[in-house]
């Protein structure tokens, strides 16, 4: 499997939110989908560390994040395609009191 | 995948096959830890197992922790036991809780006789016990005979993206051998529990499950808690994990795929004859957890980290494995596996559980984990709710 590491991972195609691979800086990014295998590339906007997100798409405020193909939180804020994603722009739907 | 090797195991006295040989000093009450250390410190070789609780306790709550007691000494690893206690009437009655499975077990209770007569005397009985315990030896075992358990902590995304699916190869092939699983973290199903229901074998098991799941989450909502640094945890934030429902996927991922075959109370051991996938009530915290899994006969843990837990139990191997580079490299003397591979995409997932199996295969053959060589004895009690 020679396969060049991937700088970011999402876990199915489809996903709108991606992992960093290693500490990452802004600019092209080249990764994979580990479902499906597909590559792709994607931009970052800000230089985020090992295993933290950025959107794969513009979100705006109260729209779902998908992970694994399912819901896993709220935009909070508006989000651009290739910001930084935690908990200052992103949270809980289970768990409405859980906010940063 | 390389061959595996012959298996050897303890057989106990109810034909149960544990991979550790342990006689313990358990005391029944935080009153009685330090006559419990004292003792383990007269005979070496022997374990304590001090705990904060036992005292006061009631109703549902107190038979959990009898339950909790009693299942530790039950556990397989575990090759005699001897309980103290302040009083005698539940010194006693854990004694016999245990003894009902054949296993040797003396009980000596303190009130009217003192930590240093009660030292005295337990120890003759803890040498004898070791001594015996030594003569033992290891029969060939399959992993049909054993429970194993997981539980992931101090997760990050690298967990639902590598450690966590490389523990799901292990669960698959674990039951596929004819063995038992447990998993639990009630709360960390929350955004994925749908996904355990509909792995559920029928719909009693799915209706309990969903019971079981409903019951733990009233309590926490009903504190109406922001719950941003404890679920998740900090080290969880600090590792990218930013909602409960992203974490729980992750958890979920470790799970693998074959279906949940009952649902069982916090520390229950299940029914021998039914072997499978069982989900266990219980908090997501790593001591609590696996406390309450060995209590119900997991003789194994794998155990995926991100950031690095460095959690052990005194009575089963705790293994963790991490894909996280960062950890790997950083906490070298925590972890049993390194599968950060995986992300690189130097192997893929089966060869990933394949150099899960050979650690595993290793541990039940004797070889200690590092949870065992750095002296990670965490035994922690579940607390329903206060004491009288």
């Amino acid at each position: 499997m020679a396969i060049t590491p991937p700088q970011f991972l999402l876990h199915h195609d489809g996903d709108n939110v991606a992992v960093a691979m290693t500490d990452l800086q802004p600019g092209i990014l080249q990764g994979r989908s580990v479902k499906e295998g597909t590559e792709s590339s994607a931009v970052l906007n800000h230089a985020i560390p090992l295993g933290h997100k950025f959107a794969l798409a513009d979100l705006s405020e109260g729209d779902a994040i998908i992970k694994y193909g399912i819901k896993v939180g709220l935009a909070s804020a508006a989000i651009k395609k290739g910001d930084y994603i935690h908990t200052h722009n992103m949270r809980s739907y289970r768990w409405e009191a859980s906010r940063a | 995948m390389g061959s595996k090797p012959r298996l050897m195991g303890y057989r106990r006295e109810n034909g149960t096959m544990g991979i550790r040989n342990h006689v313990i000093i358990l005391p029944l009450d935080d009153l009685s830890n330090a006559a419990a250390e004292a003792v383990a410190k007269v005979i070496p070789g022997t374990m304590a197992l001090p705990h904060a609780f036992g005292r006061l306790q009631f109703g549902d709550d107190l038979q959990l922790t009898f339950d909790t007691l009693i299942g530790t000494g039950v556990n397989a690893n575990v090759a005699a036991v001897v309980v103290i206690g302040i009083e005698p009437k539940w010194t006693q009655r854990v004694a016999d809780g245990i003894a009902a499975t054949g296993k040797p077990v003396a009980a000596f209770s303190i009130e009217g006789k003192g930590d240093l007569q009660v030292i005295q005397e337990a120890s003759r009985v803890a040498a004898m016990f070791l001594q015996d315990a030594s003569g033992l030896e290891r029969e060939e075992t399959e992993m049909g005979e054993m429970i194993m358990s997981i539980k992931c902590g101090e997760s990050d995304t690298t967990s639902g993206l590598g450690s966590c699916p490389t523990t799901s190869q292990a669960v698959d092939r674990w039951v596929e051998a004819g063995g038992s699983v447990f998993f639990g973290e009630t709360s960390e199903l929350t955004g994925g529990e749908h996904l355990i229901a509909e792995r559920c074998i029928d719909a009693p098991t799915r209706d309990l499950f969903q019971l079981t799941y409903d019951n733990y989450i009233k309590v926490i909502e009903a504190t109406g808690a922001n719950l941003l640094g404890s679920q998740p945890t900090q080290g969880n934030i600090a590792g990218g994990l930013t909602t409960i429902e992203e974490k729980a996927l992750g958890n979920i991922a470790k799970t693998g795929s074959v279906p949940v075959i009952g649902v069982l109370k916090p520390a229950q051991a299940p029914d021998p004859k039914k072997k499978g996938l069982y989900f266990m009530d219980s908090s997501s915290a790593a001591a609590e957890c696996v406390t309450l899994m060995a209590a119900g006969g997991a003789v194994i843990h794998l155990f995926p980290t991100g950031q690095g837990n460095v959690i052990g139990n005194p009575i089963i191997p705790v293994l963790k494995l991490t894909a996280n580079i960062k950890t790997a490299k950083s906490m070298t003397e925590h972890m049993d596996l390194d599968v950060s591979g995986l992300l690189r995409y130097e192997y893929d997932l089966t060869k990933a559980g394949d150099m899960m199996m050979e650690v595993i295969y290793k541990t039940i053959n004797g070889r200690l984990c590092t949870a065992e060589v750095m002296g990670h004895r965490e035994f922690t009690f579940t607390k329903l709710y206060i004491s009288a």
